[in-house]
């Protein structure tokens, strides 16, 4: 699904935290937010999942306005930046957590729901770990938890918040193939925070970069380093 | 974490070892051990009598009915305000949580008295109540907001500093999965903060029991009616009934007892959760 994000401004007390932001994704594009850190990127994911409502401007998931959504009707997936694994849940309970928390009407029935978690598991490769507990899994186990929980609800727009930055370099490119596999498989338009330049260009389609609550310049990863369109674009990719 | 240079010699160790079990012998459990047995000193039979005769059984379902209304009221303002406190940015922020420990500093006499000149016969809204036939002071009303005062701070201090270390981050993850607020609630902050939640409510409810100060100002200490254990225990000890006044101050202690080992129990059973907040 595509997302236009149009004229975005928000700001925290006195601080402009983005400042005029206008981008649009394209339907199954993965897009990387780049930029160091209090550039506002954080914020205008957040602004996407809606955890946060801009003073100004508005989003549009394809020709849907969803400006003033709440989370829950967004159709979003969002992984957080430490994962927020509930817990005291097992961990197929919390990947049934988005499934369990549905109308009655709606709700599939139980067997329904443990198939889907079985096939969430197997998606994010930790197949027979339902039983455990987050604090009995590893830093990238948890964070494939947290990506099969953002998935249970078959969402179209997948968010993630510096999905790898608590990983070390080898379960990070890892979980980078696995992330972009499950992308393409599944046909997710996916955006994803980071401050990680080399992961950016390697694993997006294209790059946002971002200073101070603006857009600098949004282009494919080998246009940017090609022809960076400002000073700040230049010094950054040094 | 004993560090080398710190380490004492073997002597000092079994003297502050020996002072601490001492202290706590003779200030702790020799005041426990005489209540018990100044209770049971007449024996079974006399215990028995004292704690069923007319006016201790009214000043036990008393106490139990003012536990029973305020603790709950309590838990619920105290989540209330450990989550604004803890999960929200306003102004004002610091002056509510010195507030809120508040009836911490406050002699017990001056909260008890605080209602009696709000609501008593002389008291602001003295007048008003009594064209309205409604009692407040010398009746249940004015226990439980004697006790409910006093025992609020218990639920929320227990709770501001945990809500405050979780975040909001669990509570967000709930809200972009479906859930709504009230499901977030039920299903994600309230097993989250269940330990500190449990030992708030169990100190708050041994204090609502124990309370004696605050609740003396109010009570007017008619027997039967109006007086709580406490109040019922001092009255029998002026009256120079030793065996009932320690035998209902026994029941008393023996709540402390059972708050205490709910406590280690409870502490026993989440160590793991415990460890993993500290």
């Amino acid at each position: 699904m595509s997302i236009r994000v149009e004229r975005v401004s928000k700001s925290f007390s006195a601080y402009p935290a983005l400042g005029d932001v206008s981008l649009t994704v394209r339907d199954g594009e993965f897009v990387a937010l780049l930029g160091p850190s209090g550039s506002g990127k954080t914020t205008l994911l957040r602004i996407l999942a809606g955890l946060e409502v801009p003073e100004a401007g508005k989003v549009w998931f394809g020709e849907r306005d969803v400006t003033r959504d709440k989370p829950a009707s967004r159709g979003i997936g969002f992984v957080f930046q430490h994962y927020a694994l509930f817990g005291h849940m097992t961990v197929a309970r919390n990947i049934a957590f988005g499934l369990d928390v549905m109308r009655r009407g709606s709700r599939p029935p139980k067997r329904d729901i443990a198939a889907r978690v079985h096939q969430l598991l197997e998606l994010v490769q930790l197949p027979g770990l339902g039983n455990r507990y987050p604090s009995q899994l590893s830093g990238g186990q948890r964070q494939r938890v947290a990506l099969a929980r953002a998935l249970a609800r078959n969402p179209r727009i997948l968010l993630l918040d510096e999905p790898f930055g608590a990983l070390d370099a080898k379960v990070r490119r890892e979980l980078r193939v696995a992330l972009r596999q499950i992308h393409d498989e599944l046909g997710l338009t996916s955006i994803f925070v980071t401050h990680d330049q080399e992961e950016a260009f390697a694993l997006a389609d294209r790059v946002a970069l971002l200073n101070q609550g603006r857009v600098e310049q949004f282009d494919a990863p080998a246009e940017i380093a090609a022809n960076p369109a400002s000073a700040f674009v230049t010094s950054f990719l040094e | 974490m004993t560090a080398a240079g710190l380490r004492e010699p073997p002597a000092a160790k079994a003297l502050l070892i020996a002072a601490a079990v001492i202290y706590i012998a003779v200030m702790l459990l020799l005041p426990l051990g005489a209540v018990l047995y100044e209770a049971l000193r007449q024996g079974w039979n006399a215990w028995v009598s004292a704690v069923t005769d007319s006016d201790a059984r009214e000043s036990i379902k008393l106490t139990l009915i003012v536990a029973a209304i305020s603790v709950p009221l309590n838990t619920i303002f105290g989540i209330a305000a450990a989550w604004a406190v803890a999960k929200f940015q306003f102004r004002g922020k610091t002056a509510l949580i010195a507030l809120i420990e508040l009836p911490f500093s406050v002699s017990p006499v001056v909260s008890g008295l605080v209602f009696v000149l709000l609501f008593g016969a002389q008291g602001w809204f003295g007048p008003w109540l009594e064209r309205h036939d409604i009692r407040i002071i010398f009746a249940l009303p004015g226990l439980v907001l004697a006790t409910l005062f006093v025992t609020f701070p218990f639920v929320a201090r227990q709770l501001i500093p945990l809500m405050s270390a979780q975040g909001s981050a669990d509570e967000e993850a709930a809200l972009t999965l479906g859930a709504s607020g009230w499901q977030a609630f039920w299903r994600v902050t309230l097993p989250n903060i269940r330990f500190g939640l449990l030992y708030g409510v169990l100190l708050c409810n041994a204090r609502a029991m124990g309370e004696f100060g605050a609740v003396s100002v109010v009570s007017g200490h008619i027997r039967g009616e109006t007086n709580t254990m406490p109040l019922q225990v001092e009255a029998l000890y002026n009256d120079y009934d030793f065996v009932a006044a320690f035998a209902v101050a026994s029941l008393l202690a023996l709540l402390a007892l059972v708050t205490l080992a709910l406590k280690s129990a409870l502490e026993w059973r989440y160590r793991e959760e415990l460890a993993a907040i500290h």
